[in-house]
């Protein structure tokens, strides 16, 4: 460990807004990825079982 | 054997489930020497005698842009497989990978950015790196944008594959623009042909930390690879009879 004490890790030597800067979006980046693409899984299963109770409901009508 | 696995794997159907089982291994992976890596660069690495706590930076900034030129390189590989192949999966996993290394480039710029301001006193210069990760930047979002403007998905992959791989040229400029051209930007510390001329921790906190940006980029390339089949292959049986996407029986037989 190299720090003395919590601020003086925050503070990273004068760097805090650039060093921090980075990280944070960094992560933020990330975090926002995994959503979008958690999202867009949703979207397609949500698109295939639309399709597939579309093609339920046709199928009844000519049934009928 | 292996080409028999190869070409099993190159369809669709086979590799949806596959991909569904790896992309977790690797965002463990990714996840834990994360963890290992910041550890290391945040809390054991010590103070750069030069650039004091500001060169930590290099923990993100080198791992984002390395990623960018790999996954850039990535893409040019499976859009040549898949111009002369002409295998489906190809095209996907081109796709796959796009809005990552358009993240990470991003990222390259801006670290670089939060880096080069301290250092050097300007957020940006318009030297050989820089111009040159700009257009890296440019050219993923050209591709996102190119085969989303093409309805036809074949169509949309091979015009897509041939920007992947013209642009593909770009990426050596930007390795070797630092040896080149006079830039701002210093040159590489870690050398295939010199090794390294970093500290020990530093350096094992950077490369962790790399690892952790090459196993998160495959992680999300598997992952979003999978919404894309799903899509592009939703008239095939074995989509429609998958177990989320089949109506439930009783809905089916009212």
């Amino acid at each position: 460990m190299i720090w003395n004490s919590v601020s003086d890790f925050f503070a990273m030597g004068g760097y805090a807004v650039y060093v921090w800067g980075s990280f944070g979006v960094t992560a933020a980046a990330m975090v926002v990825e995994v959503l979008w693409a958690k999202h867009a899984h949703k979207k397609a299963i949500a698109h295939l079982q639309t399709e597939a109770a579309a093609k339920t409901l046709t199928h009844n009508d000519w049934s009928a | 054997m292996v080409t028999k696995l190869i070409y099993h794997y190159a369809s669709p159907q086979h590799f949806y489930p596959l991909a569904g089982r790896l992309w977790p291994l690797f965002a463990i992976g990714a996840s834990a020497l994360a963890v290992w890596g910041l550890w290391l660069g945040l809390f054991v690495a010590p103070t750069d005698f030069q650039q004091g706590e500001g060169y930590r930076i290099i923990f993100v900034h080198v791992p984002v842009s390395w990623m960018s030129m790999i996954i850039y390189l990535a893409m040019a590989f499976w859009a040549l497989i898949g111009l002369t192949l002409n295998a489906r999966l190809s095209g996907m996993m081109c796709r796959a990978l796009a809005p990552t290394g358009a993240i990470c480039a991003f990222l390259s710029l801006w670290t670089g950015a939060l880096w080069g301001k301290p250092m050097w006193g300007t957020w940006w210069v318009w030297d050989a790196r820089l111009t040159s990760e700009l257009i890296l930047l440019f050219l993923y979002l050209g591709y996102i944008a190119l085969t989303n403007a093409i309805d036809d998905p074949r169509r949309a992959d091979k015009a897509g594959g041939i920007l992947a791989l013209v642009g593909a040229l770009n990426v050596p400029v930007i390795y070797f623009s630092v040896k080149w051209w006079n830039t701002l930007h210093q040159g590489a510390s870690v050398s295939m042909s010199r090794g390294s001329s970093m500290e020990k921790t530093m350096l094992t906190a950077m490369l962790v930390m790399a690892v952790a940006f090459w196993l998160y980029a495959i992680a999300m390339a598997l992952y979003r690879v999978r919404s894309i089949i799903l899509i592009r292959e939703r008239h095939a049986k074995w989509v429609t009879a998958l177990p989320g996407v089949s109506p439930t029986p009783a809905e089916g037989s009212a």
